[in-house]
């Protein structure tokens, strides 16, 4: 009895003092707990993915499971053999496709972001002069497509544009024209899409951003003998640039690697890097173009999501 | 001669002098709310006006739509002879400093300063003239290309006057200036608006809920309440003759007791007060009815204060025990409890310095209360 209180009390007695120290720990360092734990899921299923695709976009392709050839290989005498190819970038470079279909989904989402921005802007400054009860219906409303399923609104979309769809329908009966005009699978069915998909994504940056401003500044500006425009132009704008960079940014990176809606609304017509990207994985099987396809598109996304940061940064300290 | 002086320094009491801002029956509804209720004023050229009231009373209202923020429901707004009720903001000879500044983010100083200049097209030497002069005027020179969140308060309420006045507006429209500002920055300040409201001469219309601001800075101030004026007048007619319960308590602070007429007499009148029971005689200016219910009040620093009876006769004395103390250096207050539950506030200067650092008179002191029969208000409403 007492030899097992002997053996057992140093035993329970350093349990107990990891658990203290644990618990002191945890307690003195809760926020870098809190922090690394998102982080660890970042580095878990973005970071590692990324250097997965980097890996296979810088392997050769093969008729293998998976499709390509590893990167290690063993050599006699036990020494690993390190392979990194460039050729699937340099081919990316060689065959103008590639470099066309880049240009074609920025200048498409580039002209989305603008429309989007001429829309949402006088709708988001509308919403904030508002009156209380209807500024949250507004809202609502802004809201409120996302309740369905993405996918579900672009086919409703397709039934829209259809040669026999509602809008084609509608102008026959009224006899405004007497054939069908072609919407569907054309360049203006992805600028629809597109628009109608990330119009909430600059609406809603761009309301938080003029909900801030102090209306008194409006008013100093008119008092000061500035009409309505002036004040616009002086004040106003100025200072809700950084949800305008918000906003556009929010709609230009998701659009210009977008796949559903040029695949479903644009058909054959429409190149944009996603359906590409798509069609070297599937369609080709081949995975190392595909990554390399992916690993562009990245760097061409990179560099507007770095001016988002800033303009964030910018709008903290304001 | 001497009334002819006075007609300058006070031209409200010049039948002749015509106002520099006239309104007339002037009504703003919110919904079914009535903010200003149907008000008329007169204002004169280069005077510092205060709108006085707590909050909700209408004050900002009633300077917003001189400001021309706010479309009257009805009534004029005549400025300088024109009528002016219906012309927008940025058409109107008034500027305004507001609460919170409102100084334009994105601008540094010196741009906030020449923004309503060059609204005007005024050429661009002239404007960096007149800006510098202003930025000189309000002591910012070396700070022209800060930007305003690099500012303190008082360096930022400094912006906004000179930004507001700038333009020479003929009406500087002022909302809480001093609002902002911590109690030493803001006694300064007061005495450097005066000074260039003086310099400039131009016509201040400030909007307070501080009284003691409004009796600094004022030639006139227009007491309100739920969206009309309770009372207007100087400052000294204001505290030493309100018209109202209401007007004396909110200018300082006032002894106030309910009582009946007893004695209305060609050159006195006598009221009976029951709680506590005394007399007050009253020897200027009222003539009330006997029997009639008034409110006796008297100011904290009327009411002298002795460790002996007064010479006296009966009336316009009591007799109490002090409740509380407080020491406050050049004065104390003290709060004596008369009769059963009356408490009745005192200020009393310190004017001798005790030897041994005791206070001149000590709780549960019981002290005579006495005053003057000129020192009492008798108020009918």
């Amino acid at each position: 009895m007492i030899d097992t209180d002997e053996i057992g009390s140093p035993e329970a007695d350093i349990s107990s003092s990891l658990k203290m120290r644990l618990f002191h720990t945890l307690q003195h360092n809760w926020k870098s707990v809190v922090v690394f734990v998102p982080y660890f899921w970042l580095l878990l299923f973005f970071l590692a993915p990324f250097f997965i695709v980097l890996k296979i976009s810088m392997a050769e392709p093969a008729i293998a499971s998976p499709p390509f050839q590893p990167m290690t290989e063993w050599v006699d005498d036990g020494v690993v053999q390190i392979k990194l190819v460039f050729e699937n970038f340099i081919y990316l470079w060689e065959d103008d496709l590639y470099f066309k279909t880049y240009i074609n989904s920025i200048k498409i989402s580039s002209i989305s972001t603008l429309i989007c921005l001429l829309i949402g802007y006088p709708m988001a400054y509308a919403i904030v002069r508002a009156s209380h009860t209807y500024k949250h219906i507004l809202l609502m409303l802004i809201i409120l497509p996302f309740w369905t399923s993405f996918l579900l609104r672009v086919y409703a979309w397709m039934g829209l544009l259809a040669d026999q769809g509602t809008i084609n329908n509608l102008l026959i009966s009224l006899g405004i024209i007497d054939d069908p005009i072609r919407l569907l699978y054309t360049p203006f069915a992805v600028y629809v899409g597109i628009v109608y998909t990330y119009l909430p994504f600059m609406i809603l940056p761009l309301y938080a951003n003029m909900e801030k401003l102090d209306a008194s500044l409006r008013e100093a500006a008119a008092d000061l003998g500035a009409k309505p425009v002036t004040t616009f132009l002086t004040v106003t704008l100025p200072l809700t640039i950084p949800g305008i960079i918000a906003g556009s940014l929010l709609v230009f990176i998701p659009a210009t690697g977008e796949f559903v809606i040029p695949d479903l609304l644009g058909g054959g017509n429409v190149l944009m890097i996603g359906r590409l990207l798509y069609n070297e994985f599937t369609s080709n099987h081949d995975w190392p173009i595909a990554s390399a396809v992916a690993i562009i598109l990245l760097i061409v996304l990179v560099l507007p999501m770095m001016l988002y940061q800033h303009a964030q940064g910018k709008q903290v300290e304001g | 001669m001497s009334n002819q002086a006075n007609f300058v320094d006070r031209p409200w009491t010049d039948p002749e002098a015509k106002p520099f801002i006239r309104v007339q029956s002037l009504s703003k509804n919110f919904g079914p709310f009535t903010a200003v209720d149907s008000v008329d004023l007169e204002i004169y050229q280069g005077e510092l006006f205060s709108l006085l009231g707590g909050s909700g009373c209408g004050k900002t209202t009633l300077l917003r739509m001189l400001a021309g923020f706010e479309t009257p429901t009805s009534g004029t707004i005549y400025i300088d002879g024109v009528d002016m009720t219906n012309v927008p903001p940025y058409e109107r000879p008034v500027n305004m400093m507001f609460q919170s500044y409102a100084l334009f983010p994105h601008m540094t100083v010196e741009n906030n300063v020449a923004y309503g200049l060059k609204r005007d097209g005024i050429d661009k030497g002239e404007i960096k003239r007149r800006v510098d002069e202003m930025l000189n005027m309000v002591e910012l020179t070396q700070f022209a290309i800060r930007k305003p969140h690099q500012l303190s308060g008082g360096q930022k309420q400094r912006v906004a006057l000179a930004r507001s006045l700038v333009k020479q507006p003929k009406v500087l429209l002022l909302d809480e200036p001093l609002g902002a500002l911590d109690k030493r920055l803001r006694e300064n300040t007061q005495f450097e608006l005066m000074n260039i409201q003086e310099k400039l001469g131009v016509t201040f219309v400030v909007v307070t809920h501080d009284q003691e601001e409004a009796m600094t800075l004022s030639t006139r101030i227009a007491m309100m309440d739920n969206g009309r004026f309770m009372q207007i007048g100087t400052p000294t007619e204001i505290y030493e003759f309100p018209e109202s319960r209401l007007v004396a308590n909110f200018i300082g602070s006032a002894n106030m007791f309910e009582g009946r007429v007893t004695e209305n007499g060609p050159d006195h009148i006598i009221v009976q007060c029951k709680e506590p029971e005394c007399e007050f005689y009253i020897d200027h200016g009222f003539a009330i009815q006997e029997g009639t219910r008034v409110w006796t009040a008297i100011r904290p620093e009327k009411i002298k204060v002795s460790k002996t009876p007064p010479e006296s006769v009966e009336s316009n004395q009591m007799k109490g025990a002090i409740d509380d103390i407080g020491y406050l250096g050049k004065l104390s207050t003290y709060r004596v409890r008369v009769g059963d539950d009356t408490i009745i506030e005192i200020t009393s200067p310190n004017l001798s310095r005790p030897r041994d650092g005791s206070l001149v008179h000590d709780w549960e002191d019981e002290i005579y209360l006495s005053w003057d029969a000129s020192s009492v208000v008798v108020l009918t409403k």
